[in-house]
């Protein structure tokens, strides 16, 4: 049986549902297969068009890299600089993404072999300027565990794509930590596919940057996969932030579970979440979950939340999604300076209690630091009552 | 500045208060659909440390407003009247200045604050009450032996404030913060309500022990005497209308068990 369920709605929604989760859409990797976005489409309708100084148009690369990587024993990095042959799964859904693809200047190529067991993370940092092309692959070997860290500096106008595959039975956490300089814009199609009871955790945390727009995707190669879609999502004043999360179940016993929360604060700070989910007639005793809680600290944000759900079948566990738009809680505030906590310090555990649960999920204290720091800037440039 | 009036307080019997809460003639309105509406209409109150004042009167008298009110939730507004503790006014404080002066509000509704571990928030609250936050190794046992005192799984600690709680659980979490925080003065705000009888026992020894000490005022908002079975206050103010209608002792509350707040009503009517 499948069962809908959704949250109460609170101030400043904006929820559309019952739109077709998966439009026929173009997928390819020659640029010229698509139209140049002119704004209207569907899938670009929330984003800055002429913030991406013509990424998604016909900018020509020209970027400046510098990547350092580290890996512990049963993994490797290797990163080329010429577009060789990397026995791709990787197809474009859109032009900015197709013409990373096909003109792209960095291939990082993240190998865990099989049944490795890593004791740190794979940590990956690409700096960068100019308009700049890559290719990320990730491949983890059946049975292994891991977690690759890939850490965004610089001021390029990036467009780096993706693709992850996890082994049977392998357990992937592939995180994607955006902290650019402010100039900078970052687009990225994040392929995944995830094997046969396999589980993988995608993290998206956006914190810096003028333009951050990720397509996380997840397929699945066999039955008794999971996939968890996470976002931490800070923007300030001016800042667009934007994930469009699609999840394609077409398999059976699998689960998949998406938690995006965003904190905006300033005048033009906009996030957007964009959920799909698509259930084939083949993906029965399915269980998918989606969640967006967005928090607004002043006026001057706008949150758009999109949750879409499509069902072929009714033979599923559970489907079903929960979006929630507010500001901070007066109760919570007053609960805590009732006990003797400044108003300034009740704002930093509230907020920072606002993304626990996300942050523990990925599992990295050195990430989980620098939410918080960032938390706390966020805080500091927001006026208190 | 207080180690040494505490020390003195808790030597001191109940003849000689070292803690004052004056209200006078307190009025407040708060914003309704339909406008302001004035809810307290002169509310006269003097609680001194080691004395138990139980606030008693019907549904919707206005007991929690005088609570809100006391400690400063906004949306409360004070139009006329006094505040002050041990002589120092009140109402010109925001609500953590309050709580830092030694007032201490134990809320009907505790309020849920996720991501926010118990632990996190008990040593924040306990390091700005005392002005600096205990040392690590003190302060584990300082909680634990207040999770133990309340009858509560020291587990709770690593969960989120009042995230998931029962009930029952809420008001005690509620009475362990007010031990940990040893307020001058305490409001507790139908603590009472939703608790079976074990955990009533429970939270009434703490409240006993909040009196006892000789350190803490206790003002026990209700509207049952169930409590008062467990807790004996000192005086019993019957409260209708937003304002305070009759004053007794003990035998007061005895009264209202029996006859309810009928003849009260009629005069808070009346008047």
């Amino acid at each position: 049986m499948s069962t809908l369920t959704t949250e109460p709605v609170r101030e400043r929604e904006v929820v559309v549902t019952g739109v077709d989760a998966r439009p026929a859409r173009v997928r390819s990797n020659n640029p010229d297969d698509f139209a140049v976005p002119h704004g209207r489409e569907e899938e670009w309708r929330f984003t800055p068009l002429r913030r991406l100084h013509g990424l998604h148009d016909s900018a020509p690369a020209s970027g400046h890299w510098n990547i350092t990587h580290s890996a512990p024993a049963g993994a490797s990095v290797d990163v080329f600089s010429d577009t060789n042959d990397i026995n791709s799964r990787f197809v474009a859904s859109d032009r900015a993404s197709a013409r990373a693809f096909a003109g792209r200047e960095r291939t990082i190529v993240v190998t865990i072999n099989a049944e490795a067991e890593l004791a740190e993370p794979i940590r990956v940092r690409v700096d960068s300027k100019g308009v700049a092309f890559g290719h990320v692959v990730v491949r983890s070997g059946a049975h292994s565990r891991a977690m690759v860290i890939v850490d965004y500096a610089g001021t390029a106008q990036a467009a780096v794509n993706v693709e992850t595959v996890v082994g049977d039975g392998a357990e992937l956490t592939y995180v994607e930590v955006h902290d650019q300089e402010s100039a900078a814009v970052h687009l990225g199609e994040l392929r995944t596919f995830v094997g046969r009871d396999a589980h993988f955790r995608g993290a998206s945390i956006m914190i810096g940057g003028d333009v951050v727009r990720l397509l996380p995707t997840v397929e699945y190669d066999g039955p008794g996969g999971s996939a968890e879609l996470l976002g931490v999502l800070l923007a300030g004043p001016g800042q667009h932030h934007e994930a469009r999360t699609f999840i394609d179940h077409s398999t059976p016993h699998c689960t998949s579970d998406v938690a995006y929360k965003a904190v905006l604060h300033g005048a033009g700070a906009h996030t957007v979440w964009v959920g799909d989910v698509y259930v084939r007639h083949t993906a029965t005793d399915i269980d998918t979950y989606e969640l967006n809680r967005n928090l607004l600290l002043d006026d001057g944000p706008r949150a758009d939340s999109v949750p879409n759900l499509e069902l072929e079948t009714g033979q599923v566990r559970r489907a079903g999604h929960a979006s929630v738009t507010g500001k901070l809680d007066a109760d919570q505030l007053f609960y805590l300076q009732s006990r003797g906590i400044t108003e300034v310090e009740a704002r930093h555990l509230v907020v920072r209690g606002f993304f626990a649960d996300i942050v523990g999920r990925i599992g990295d204290d050195p990430l989980a630091e620098r939410v918080a720091q960032a938390v706390e800037q966020a805080l500091a440039e927001t006026p208190t009552t | 500045m207080t180690d040494q009036i505490r020390d003195d307080a808790a030597d001191t019997t109940k003849g000689t208060p070292v803690h004052t809460l004056e209200v006078r003639n307190l009025h407040v309105q708060v914003e309704t659909e339909g406008g302001p509406r004035e809810i307290l209409r002169g509310v006269d109150l003097t609680v001194r440390s080691g004395e138990t004042h139980a606030l008693m009167g019907p549904n919707g008298s206005g007991k929690s407003t005088l609570a809100y009110a006391i400690a400063g939730r906004p949306g409360y507004t004070v139009t006329a009247g006094d505040v002050l503790l041990d002589g120092a006014d009140l109402l010109g404080l925001s609500v953590d200045e309050r709580a830092r002066a030694g007032l201490f509000l134990a809320m009907q509704y505790p309020v849920e604050v996720p991501g926010v571990t118990v632990s996190n928030f008990l040593r924040t609250s306990v390091g700005a009450v005392r002005g600096e936050a205990p040392p690590l190794r003190e302060w584990m046992k300082e909680m634990r032996a207040a999770f133990d005192r309340i009858g509560m799984d020291p587990g709770f600690a690593q969960r989120n404030v009042n995230e998931g709680f029962s009930g029952g659980e809420k008001k005690r979490h509620e009475i362990l913060q007010a031990e940990l925080l040893r307020p001058k003065i305490a409001v507790l705000d139908e603590t009472d309500s939703g608790l079976d009888v074990d955990a009533l026992k429970v939270v009434s020894e703490g409240v006993n022990r909040l009196q006892t000490n000789g350190q803490t005022g206790v003002i026990l908002i209700t509207h049952y005497t169930r409590i008062l079975r467990y807790v004996t206050p000192d005086f019993v103010h019957v409260f209708v209308n937003g304002r305070i209608v009759a004053e007794g002792g003990p035998e007061l509350s005895d009264e209202l068990e029996g006859e309810g707040y009928e003849k009260y009503t009629k005069v808070g009517a009346a008047s």
